[in-house]
């Protein structure tokens, strides 16, 4: 079986965020970069199904500009065969996305695609789901377990009240939640193998799709700031002032 | 104008998350159908036509629709959309899950989690984990989006009017995921995203056993049970009680953190709160800077004393 699975390059999940004055965006300007996490562990995955016997072969892919494909090499040191980048410096909103990889999973046939549930910088959680209706595959989204049997991938989703199991035909498309597994740390070695991996970087303007932006976003500004309060010493004081300071309590 | 509610419930009752829901629907200013896709849903399409102000009554009604999956449920959504210049859901794990694939069916983008409306077309939504706010100005021509809860206030159910019903006969099939089963947490206890007031456990609990000693006092303060990653991820509680960025985003009156470092992804999720008090024995933990009140001292023995302080009051 292929596995596909999508990357994004993000700013680091450990960087606090800083809104530009003109109000244009966020300041992404040297600051620590890396894989999305939810990526990260949609491309774990993936290798364990191939340490497992199940996937022959895992193909990563990306979309932006020519700096991801240090994303990419990421995630074949982490174990992926070969990668892909799509190259464009368009806002590449979800559903552009979405036409790109499906555009990528026609060239390329997975029976499996799996991406992060969401990105950590524009926090939309779409792109899986447009994917799966673009494809007009099956599709499970925020999944914490997996099984491939047969044909068939059987998946735990995380949902409002629990946990829910589906099973999907496949080729079918996946989305993953954090609690799906621990992605592995990166030795020497493979740091140094994945720079001998093929990495095709191909341009986005050559799959002729529109791709331009849907959304456009006006304004950026830094959501207004909690003040820190005051410190209490005791229970009682607690409750004190709860009582008296607040009408919550 | 035309707005389709698409409604969250569990075939026997509508989900609280609606009423906020349609509070944003009506400030689209338009006529409101509410859309509800299950299967033997009768009480829940009963409950759906005492939402205030709204038009009709949408209701799919069928085997194949049980446990309202998205494949078919989407393909439903988009053939009724042409009607409509809004598409509505909760951003929810559901209408998350649902909605961004009847947009690509329809090739239409989508605002997720929506926390102001400022026009018809411009909306408000966070990005970066809460830590910047963007205004989106989308042009398609049906506006799809999904509405956090915790943004717009409970519309009162009315129970006066009784908006008619019309049944919808085209059921799409859903023939390559199968529904095997549900494990709810069973829960008691007011649900999060509705709860006034919350208690919250992280990490500094150490263990799922002293876990226990947090839903004991959420049951004396009749509080709502929330946790952070590493709680969850340490299994102490289930997934359904994360609160973040990618758990549940919760805003009640009263929201305690105890033993939670306050890591920006938790933050998101609750920063919203009224007041919001930390219980952390590390002075220097990040959660302090947003709490309204702070008390560095050891959780457990905390824990000891509210017990005593409300029995002592409970006594009095
Ligand atoms: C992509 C991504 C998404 C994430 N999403 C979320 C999310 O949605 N929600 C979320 O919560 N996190 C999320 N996280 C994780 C987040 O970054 C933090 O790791 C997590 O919130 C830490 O949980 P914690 O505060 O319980 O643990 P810690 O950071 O370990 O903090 C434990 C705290 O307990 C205190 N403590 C220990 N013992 C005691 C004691 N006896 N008495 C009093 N205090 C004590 C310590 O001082 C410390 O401050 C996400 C991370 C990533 C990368």
């Amino acid at each position: 079986m292929k596995v596909l699975v999508t990357v994004k390059r993000v700013v680091d999940y450990t960087v606090p965020v800083r809104v530009k004055d003109d109000q244009t965006g966020v300041d992404t300007a040297n600051v620590k970069m890396s894989m999305n996490p939810f990526d990260e562990i949609a491309v774990e995955e993936a290798i364990r199904l191939k340490e497992q016997g199940i996937a022959h072969e895992v193909i990563v892919v990306s979309i932006g500009l020519p700096v991801c494909q240090d994303t990419l090499r990421t995630a074949l040191s982490m174990g992926a065969d070969r990668a892909i980048l799509v190259e464009t410096d368009l806002d590449i909103q979800p559903l552009a996305a979405a036409k790109i990889f499906k555009a990528i999973a026609l060239q390329e046939s997975p029976q499996l695609i799996i991406l992060g549930k969401q990105a950590i910088d524009s926090d939309h959680n779409q792109t899986g789901q447009m994917l799966a209706g673009l494809l007009n595959w099956p599709q499970a989204t925020f999944i914490s377990k997996l099984k491939v049997e047969n044909n068939c991938v059987q998946v735990t989703r995380e949902i409002e009240g629990g946990l829910e199991t589906l099973l999907l035909q496949l080729p079918a498309v996946i989305t993953t939640d954090l609690r799906l597994n621990k992605p592995r740390y990166l030795s020497l070695p493979q740091i140094m193998q994945a720079k001998k991996k093929p990495l095709q970087i191909m341009s986005a303007s050559t799959l002729q799709l529109d791709l331009q932006p849907r959304l456009k976003i006006i304004k950026v500004v830094a959501p207004q700031k909690r003040r820190a309060g005051i410190k209490v010493s005791s229970v009682t004081e607690l409750f004190d002032r709860l009582k008296n300071e607040t009408q919550v309590w | 104008m035309k707005i389709l509610f698409l409604s969250e419930h569990d075939n026997k009752k509508l989900q609280i998350s609606n009423y906020h829901v349609l509070t944003a629907a009506q400030q689209l200013a338009g006529e409101i159908d509410v859309l509800v896709i299950g299967d033997h849903c009768e009480t829940v399409v009963q409950a759906a036509q005492k939402l205030p102000s709204i038009h009709k009554v949408l209701v799919a009604d069928a085997p194949e629709y049980a446990h309202q999956l998205a494949e078919n449920s989407a393909e439903l959504i988009a053939s009724l959309a042409k009607e409509y210049q809004y598409i509505v859901a909760s951003a929810s794990a559901f209408g998350k899950n649902c909605l961004p694939r009847v947009a690509a069916l329809l090739d239409l983008a989508l605002v997720s989690d929506v926390v102001t409306i400022i026009s018809p077309d411009t909306f408000e939504r966070y990005i970066y984990a809460g830590n910047a706010l963007t205004t989106v100005v989308i042009n398609e021509s049906i506006k799809i989006l999904t509405i956090r809860q915790t943004a717009f206030s409970e519309a009162e159910p009315d129970k006066n009017e009784v908006a008619p019903v019309e049944m919808i006969n085209t059921v799409f099939e859903n023939k390559r995921t199968k529904f095997i089963n549900q494990e709810l947490t069973k829960n008691t206890r007011p649900e999060l995203t509705a709860a006034k007031i919350i208690v919250s456990g992280g990490r500094g609990f150490k263990s799922a056993e002293n876990f226990k000693l947090l839903e004991k006092l959420a049951d004396q303060l009749g509080a709502a049970v929330g946790a952070s990653r590493a709680a969850v991820d340490a299994g102490f509680a289930p997934n359904d009680y994360q609160v973040g960025q990618t758990g549940k985003v919760v805003a009640p009156d009263l929201y305690i953190a105890i033993g939670i470092s306050g890591a920006i992804q938790h933050l998101a999720g609750m920063k919203d709160s009224k007041v919001i008090v930390a219980i952390n024995s590390d002075p220097d933990a990040p959660i302090f800077a947003i709490a309204d009140y702070g008390l560095v001292a050891d959780l457990f023995d905390v824990l000891i004393e509210i017990e005593k302080f409300i029995k002592d009051k409970e006594c009095n």
